[in-house]
């Protein structure tokens, strides 16, 4: 799960990096009411997970609580890359002397964690990574061992901080580790972490990522998730424990297997080539225990996405008795009744496979259509999605 | 032969009086395997049976390995406990610590595999959140239905489960030497890479199917090793070109950031490595049925 810059900085905070004060706006008025509590010159800044912000105008200095109105009517609403801002972060405005730039992250082909650290902030990293790879410092770090400020010392010297700041450098460093082990995150980034004029080095940004297989441990981290955000049918899914991504096509999915519903999208999209353009509506991984109430949950979200025209279910029967399967479809359809409207193309392989079918057959529902392969299936299901315009 | 598990291997399973474990030994000892004992500290000294075998419980995987010379473990232990269990499995030596447990963050992933690594790497990893490796006729230690598919002479190795179950099943009149299911997160221990390479050495396998999904550069790298290494033929499938930026598809692992990771990047560096890949599973199967045609 990607944070706000303002939940990431609230993070930060509980684990002693240097952050300045400030609140989250969801109206003009919230934003002036906070500019007039801090009473100087302030920065409004969009709150979306994306970057770019600023040159997309999501970050205006305002120098008075009623600019800071303005400032803040004017960016909410607006749409940076496809993300509508609907807050505002209202925070000092900060005179900048240097920037840095330092993260923590996963490094998946080496099995562990790095630390990437430049003297050198403010740009987008990627850009910096490419045009002076020479300027960004990779240092692995043990996770065991860990960011002691010995560690954290040697990120310094390799990043080539000034001198004057290495030992606050390194004391954040310290700290920005142990929000990442302490939130379970798989990114901490600080882009840009500058010196102010008076010396004194402090988080201006902040990027973090967090584990969801580790919310078992962080009950709070619930209270981070943007319902307001979430696709309503995504967030829908999610109450029921159903793993589903929407996506804006017509043939909707429902699978077993994360590996095997990303290759029935692939499947579908290709039949769709030859049926009118259709695309997958939709990712949606049953997982092992397709019982009838899953499938039932299952086909009921798929069924309340309207683009919805064809729905393809493709279970290949591993633990899973295809049985089970096929009673779970027979009886979703009894349970969903009329709210079932659309046709159902159905490839049923593997364990128990012949009594699968044979239940197909039997309940022969008027809607359900059996196919024996997956990709004469996924045909059938461009099709129909196709003729159902 | 076969790769990392044979009709040698002696298993045990942590885990094994939960739910999931009862389960899928029963299943192991079904499709042949030798089950020689369970892990599980609060039950230590019983005895389960299992349609006849009766197979003991340990209080920790040493007590076990000493009393039965176990060498290879199959971990259900749920996900805020497997930590504590691949470190133990990792302490008492065992050769192989298949971890099956899926949802484990991705911390405690990272710091069994460091553990493994700088205790000298004596233990094996295949995993996390993996369907486990299977030497049809052989052994099974995990959860891929033995049933799919006999013993051949194509080797498998996927990031996926079901994908590996559907290539099985696509392949089943030739057969397999061994299939491995090595996980989709984020950080895992058996690699592309490793497989390959254990396939490459293996006598009985003649031809490797490789199965990857978008998220990460590990196809990228499993390409760049078989240019310079695997003489072998290799048929590879890779799931996702569809998938949009940004969104997670099911495994922790899978998901397309910027333009890295995408499948068609991993299909072109393949391909650049001599390997066929196919658009589709049936593809991709029907690639590798060319080749097995051809090896006669």
């Amino acid at each position: 799960m990607d944070l706000y810059e303002y939940q990431a900085k609230d993070l930060f905070a509980a684990h002693g990096v240097p952050v300045l004060p400030g609140s989250v706006a969801q109206t003009p008025d919230e934003a002036r009411a906070i500019a007039e509590q801090l009473g100087q010159t302030v920065v409004v800044k969009a709150q979306v997970k994306t970057g770019g912000r600023g040159k997309a105008g999501g970050v205006k200095l305002a120098e008075t609580p009623e600019e800071t109105k303005a400032k803040a009517e004017a960016i909410l609403g607006l749409d940076i890359k496809g993300h509508i801002t609907r807050r505002v972060l209202v925070t000092p405005a900060s005179d900048i002397a240097e920037e840095y730039y330092v993260s923590f992250l996963l490094d998946r082909a080496n099995r562990t964690f790095l630390a990437m650290a430049s003297a050198e902030g403010g740009m987008e990293i990627e850009q910096l990574a490419v045009e002076r790879p020479e300027a960004l410092a990779k240092i692995a770090v043990d996770p065991i061992n860990g960011v002691d400020l010995a560690k954290a010392k040697e990120i310094v010297a390799a990043g080539k901080f000034p001198a004057e700041v290495a030992d606050q450098v390194a004391e954040v460093l310290v700290q920005l580790w142990q929000t990442f082990v302490g939130e379970d995150a798989t990114l901490v980034e600080v882009n840009p972490l500058v010196r102010d004029p008076q010396g004194k080095v402090i988080a201006l940004d902040g990027k973090v990522t967090l584990d969801e297989n580790a919310s078992f441990r962080h009950p709070a981290h619930a209270e981070l998730v943007d319902k307001q955000a979430e696709d309503p049918l995504e967030a829908k899914a999610k109450e029921k424990h159903l793993n589903y991504v929407k996506l804006d096509g017509q043939v909707g999915i429902i699978g077993n297997g994360a590996g095997l519903v990303m290759s029935t999208l692939d499947v579908v999209a290709y039949a769709g080539e030859k049926h009118g353009g259709v695309k997958p509506a939709n990712f949606l991984d049953i997982g092992g225990g397709a019982s009838a109430e899953v499938m039932a949950n299952g086909l009921e979200i798929i069924l309340g996405d309207p683009d919805v025209r064809s729905v393809f279910v493709n279970v290949f029967g591993g633990i899973t008795a295809c049985d089970a399967v096929a009673n779970g479809i027979v009886q979703a359809l009894q349970i969903l009744g009329d709210e079932a409207s659309k046709p159902l193309v159905v490839r049923l392989d593997g364990n128990n496979v012949v009594e699968g079918r044979r239940i197909l057959a039997e309940a022969n529902h008027p809607l359900v259509t059996v196919v024996d392969t997956m990709d004469n299936a996924a045909d059938k299901a461009a099709e129909l999605a196709n003729a159902g315009v | 032969m076969a790769i990392f598990l044979t009709e040698n291997s002696k298993v045990i399973v942590q885990g094994m009086t939960g739910s999931e474990g009862m389960k899928h030994t029963k299943r192991m000892l079904a499709s042949g395997t030798t089950i020689v004992g369970g892990v599980n500290p609060r039950k230590a000294g019983e005895k389960v049976d299992f349609d006849g075998t009766v197979v003991p419980v340990f209080g920790t995987v040493a007590e076990a390995m000493e009393a039965t010379g176990a060498d290879v473990t199959v971990v259900f232990v749920p996900p805020a406990f497997a930590k504590a269990a691949v470190f133990e499995a990792i302490d008492a030596g065992i050769g192989l610590a298949v971890v099956i447990t899926e949802g484990i963050p991705v911390h405690d992933t990272a710091a069994f595999w460091a553990h493994a690594v700088a205790t000298g790497n004596k233990t094996r990893i295949i995993g996390p959140n993996c369907p486990g490796v299977i030497s049809p006729g052989k052994s099974n230690a995990g959860i891929i239905p033995a049933d799919i598919s006999g013993s051949g002479r194509i080797g498998l190795v996927s990031k996926s489960g079901t994908l590996t179950y559907q290539m099985m099943y696509e392949l089943r009149e030739f057969g397999f030497s061994s299939a491995v299911g090595i996980g989709g997160d984020p950080i895992i221990g058996t690699t592309h890479i490793d497989a390959l390479q254990a396939f490459q050495d293996d006598p009985e396998t003649a031809a490797i199917v490789m199965i990857g999904e978008i998220g990460g550069d590990a196809e990228e790298r499993a390409a760049a090793y078989i240019a310079e290494h695997i003489t072998k033929p290799v048929v590879g499938y890779v799931a996702g070109f569809t998938a949009p930026e940004g969104k997670t598809m099911g495994h922790a692992g899978a998901i397309v950031s910027g333009s890295a990771g995408t499948a068609a990047a991993k299909k072109e560096a393949l391909e650049a490595a001599g390997v066929k890949v196919g658009k589709t599973p049936s593809e991709t199967a029907a690639l590798m049925r060319e080749i097995m045609t051809s090896l006669g």
